[in-house]
C-alpha cells in the first residue's frame, strides 16, 4: 500500500477526534477523543518511519504513547477529583482556573 | 493481501473513532475506542511496526483503557446539557472537522513528496522488532528515553496528589 493511503487515513481519524473534542461536554469523552487524535499522529508517524525505511519514527510514535499515557493518568486523576468534590462534569462550565 | 489488511483496519479504525464520538453513553465510548486501537494496531503490523503494534494493544488497549474503563463506571453517565455556549455547534463543529480534513488532504497528496505515492523500501529483516527498537533507544535516543521515564514518574505522583483525599476533609466526613 502506498504511503498516501496511511496519511489520509490518519488525517480523517484526526478530523473525527477533533469533532469529537468540539461536540462533546463531558471531559472523559474529551480525552478519549484526545487519544484519537495523538494516535492519527502515532499513525502518520509510523508511515514515515516505512517510507523513509528507519525506525526513528517508530522511537518517536513510542514516545508519543509515553506522553499520552501520562495525559491520561493526570487527566483521570482531575476528573476523580472533580467528581468528589460535586463540580459539575461539563467542559463549558470549567472555564476558570481558580478553584 | 495487504489491501485487504489494510482496509479491514482502516474501516475498524474509522468505525471505531466515530463511535467514539456518537455514542451517548461514555462507557460505550471507552469499548468503542478499544476497538479503534486494536484496529490500529493491526494498521501498525502492516507497516512493519511489530514492537509498537504489541505495546498498543498491551499498553493502551490493555491497560489504560482498563483505567478509563473503571473512572467511567465510578463517574456513571455524565448528563450532556443541550444547551449551546455558541449558537449552532452542534452543525459547526463537523462543517469544521471536515474542512480540516480536506486541508490536510490537500497538504498530503499535493506535497513534493516523491515517494508519497510508493510504499517505501524493501525493509530489512528485523525491521521494527523489539531488538531494534531497543538499541535505538537506549543508544541514539537516550535523552528522549530518560525524558520519558520522568514525565512518567511526574505524572505517577501527580495523579496520586490529584486523587487523594484532602486529610481535613477525609476528618470532616468522618466527624459529621
Amino acid at each position: 500500500m502506498a504511503v498516501e493511503w496511511y496519511l489520509v487515513l490518519s488525517a480523517m481519524l484526526f478530523a473525527i477526534g477533533a469533532t469529537g473534542v468540539l461536540l462533546r461536554r463531558s471531559p472523559l469523552v474529551v480525552l478519549l477523543c484526545l487519544e484519537l487524535m495523538l494516535n492519527a499522529g502515532n499513525l502518520a508517524l509510523l508511515a514515515f518511519a516505512r517510507s523513509t525505511g528507519t525506525q526513528d519514527g517508530q522511537v518517536f510514535a513510542l514516545v508519543v504513547m509515553v506522553v499520552a499515557a501520562c495525559e491520561v493518568v493526570v487527566g483521570l486523576g482531575l476528573i476523580v477529583a472533580m467528581f468528589r468534590r460535586r463540580v459539575p462534569l461539563n467542559v463549558d462550565e470549567l472555564r476558570g482556573l481558580k478553584g | 493481501m495487504e489491501e485487504v489488511v489494510f482496509f479491514a483496519g482502516a474501516i475498524g479504525a474509522l468505525g471505531g473513532a466515530i463511535a467514539v464520538v456518537a455514542l451517548k453513553n461514555p462507557f460505550y465510548s471507552v469499548l468503542a475506542l478499544v476497538v479503534h486501537l486494536v484496529a490500529l494496531a493491526g494498521l501498525f503490523l502492516t507497516l512493519h511496526a511489530e514492537f509498537i503494534a504489541a505495546a498498543q494493544v498491551v499498553v493502551y488497549a490493555g491497560a489504560v483503557m482498563v483505567l478509563y474503563v473503571f473512572v467511567a463506571a465510578y463517574v456513571g453517565g455524565v448528563e450532556e446539557p443541550e444547551w449551546e455556549p455558541i449558537t449552532g455547534q452542534r452543525f459547526l463543529a463537523p462543517v469544521l472537522a471536515v474542512a480540516l480534513f480536506v486541508e490536510l488532504s490537500i497538504a498530503i497528496l499535493g506535497t513534493g513528496l516523491k515517494a508519497i505515492g510508493e510504499e517505501g523500501p524493501t525493509v530489512p529483516l528485523g525491521f521494527g522488532s523489539p531488538e531494534a527498537i531497543g538499541t535505538l533507544m537506549l543508544e541514539r535516543f537516550l535523552v528522549a528515553f530518560e525524558a520519558a521515564s520522568i514525565l512518567l514518574l511526574i505524572a505517577a505522583v501527580g495523579a496520586v496528589v490529584l486523587a487523594a483525599r484532602k486529610r481535613e476533609e477525609e476528618a470532616a466526613s468522618v466527624g459529621g
